[in-house]
């Protein structure tokens, strides 16, 4: 009876475990395998001309360039707003974590939206920009105000928790003790948020890369000038340039794994780290 | 004014106005100033044509579209996720860390790059769509095609959602149910499965939020017949495309009341899920 039930059980868990395995092999492992195999399936050397190609390098930076602004206003954005939802008592806290969170649930195509509501030509905003000549629709302020929008609260929903755990003892330990704010900041603070940030910096490279609803509405589609990897990608595949399209996804594939690696690796360290500071 | 007073000492950590200036003008400029936009604009609009908008029966075929996939592939992912995140929490096996790293991947992964991936394996000449051809079911192109691309966008969530949960459970209580007699069904549902549903249903709601606004994995597999498979996002673009700032408001409007919503559904679900369990213990 007893040995019954005990490998009925274990048929249970084997049939899970082989349940799961296959969902994710078909669902995300063979996307990714079909994207290398498409991608090779004219040779390497018609991999090699698809990315190096003037128009998919002119893709590239202008992707480098989104993400490296994407992660510079929200690290800035992020360490801020962390510290002072965190570290002090004000009203209206909770307005402000619902407004950072925001973006996360609004549809990206909304998200353009606004953008070109806020920038467009029915905008109040419009003769001022036309008269100082400052193009931000279909251009690639565009794109870079897009990709921010969209990764905007990564950095910061990483911090927060991380911060609110630590309290504020030690901060006011510090200050007591007649530490100015950078330094309290440098010594007693980051020390504790370290892997919390890089992993929020991880997550937010991840998602600017990758945006394409938002960027898709506020870009021109210009070749070469506000054309993003992925949109890049678009036309290449609107274009029928399917081995083309593949092998400018595969650089992307081979981002997207490495964030993963990064992301298990990061997630394991900060673990580490709380442990010995709650422990330590 | 003396307590006023006697609070404000109390700050002893500085920087306060500074970080406090920097946030608010980050976020006053990415996201505040253009929120307001969309509602001044939004009140420009004239109701009546507002209305026209959201009743012309392209627009509601498509916010149906959007809705039935969004909640199938949502459900879908429900139940996949549970079972995922009891995998990963419960048993050993070789690869779980490498499955455990997996579930990011639609994180990761730029969504216009698995919309095409995808589109390609389920076309009828694809590894995946010659399958089911043979069966007569056809993927891509038609409405399984959009929520087989909601799916995947949609994995984490749950998953991600339950595990932590899972993780923290005290097995005592496992153990007193099963002294007290209870099989492992009902263990499972009397006991696991009311202490994780809360975090379980803000799994779905947030996937099933992200899927009604999903656009860049659905545009490539949909086809976009009008009717049929045109999500309403899709509609938003097509209207932005012609310059037709008003009727994209509109239709957009409707899809931020629904994710707004199901968001308060959800917040209101969790806060007397959090009652009912505080006034047990």
């Amino acid at each position: 009876m007893e040995k019954t039930e005990k490998t009925s059980r274990r048929i249970f868990r084997y049939f899970l475990i082989l349940l799961c395995a296959v969902f994710l092999t078909v669902m995300l492992i063979l996307p990714l395998v079909y994207i290398i195999a498409t991608a090779l399936r004219e040779g390497f050397s018609a991999y090699l001309a698809a990315i190096t190609d003037e128009y998919a390098l002119d893709a590239v930076l202008l992707t480098l360039k989104a993400v490296l602004w994407a992660l510079g206003v929200n690290t800035l954005f992020g360490l801020c707003a962390a510290w002072c939802i965190t570290k002090f008592h004000f009203k209206g806290k909770k307005v402000i974590s619902t407004l950072i969170d925001l973006p996360l649930t609004v549809s990206p195509v909304i998200a353009g939206l606004i953008f070109v509501l806020t920038f467009g030509r029915q905008s109040f905003l419009y003769d001022g920009l036309q008269r100082m000549n400052i193009k931000i629709i279909f251009a690639v302020p565009g794109v870079i105000l897009a990709t921010i929008f969209v990764t905007f609260p990564y950095i910061s929903r990483e911090l927060i928790p991380v911060l609110t755990a630590e309290g504020t003892d030690e901060e006011e330990a510090a200050a007591l003790m007649g530490a100015g704010a950078f330094t309290i900041f440098r010594k007693v603070t980051f020390p504790h948020i370290k892997w919390a940030l890089l992993y929020g910096v991880v997550l937010c490279t991840a998602r600017a890369m990758g945006e394409f609803g938002a960027v898709s509405v506020l870009s021109g589609h210009l070749r070469g000038k506000t054309n993003t990897m992925p949109l890049y990608v678009e036309l290449l595949y609107q274009g029928y340039d399917f081995t083309g399209a593949f092998a400018v996804s595969s650089l992307l594939v081979i981002m997207a794994v490495v964030v993963l690696v990064l992301r298990s690796v990061l997630e394991y360290k900060g673990k580490k780290s709380q442990e010995r500071n709650h422990y330590g | 004014m003396m307590k006023r007073k006697s609070t404000k000492k109390t700050r002893v950590i500085p920087g306060f106005g500074l970080s406090f200036g920097i946030t608010m003008t980050i976020l006053g400029l990415i996201v505040i100033i253009p929120l307001c936009s969309l509602v001044v604009f939004s009140v420009q609009l004239s109701p009546a044509e507002l209305i026209r908008t959201i009743t012309r029966p392209r627009v509601l075929a498509s916010y149906g579209v959007s809705f039935v996939t969004a909640f199938a592939a949502a459900a879908v992912n429900a139940g996949m996720g549970l079972i995922l995140a009891w995998v990963l929490v419960r048993y050993r096996f070789p690869g779980k860390r490498i499955m455990d790293g997996l579930i990011e991947l639609p994180f990761a992964l730029p969504t216009a790059v698995a919309g095409i991936a995808l589109t390609h394996l389920t076309t009828e000449n694809g590894w995946v769509g010659s399958l089911f051809a043979k069966l007569g079911i056809r993927i891509a192109y038609t409405k399984t095609g959009i929520i087989i691309a909601l799916i995947f966008i949609g994995i984490p969530f749950v998953v991600r959602s339950v595990q932590p949960v899972l993780e923290k459970m005290d097995p005592q209580y496992e153990e007193a149910a099963q002294i007290l007699g209870f099989g492992p069904v009902r263990t499972y549902w009397k006991v696991i499965f009311p202490e994780i549903f809360p975090a379980w249903l803000s799994g779905f709601t947030l996937a099933f939020a992200r899927c009604l606004g999903e656009y860049g994995s659905v545009v490539f597999i949909a086809g976009n017949t009008p009717f049929k498979t045109e999500i309403a996002p899709l509609v938003i673009m097509a209207q932005l495309q012609e310059y037709d700032y008003a009727s994209a408001t509109s239709i957009a409007l409707v899809m931020l009341l629904a994710s707004f919503l199901i968001l308060l559904i959800n917040a209101f679900i969790q806060s007397r899920a959090s009652k009912k369990v505080s006034g047990i213990v």
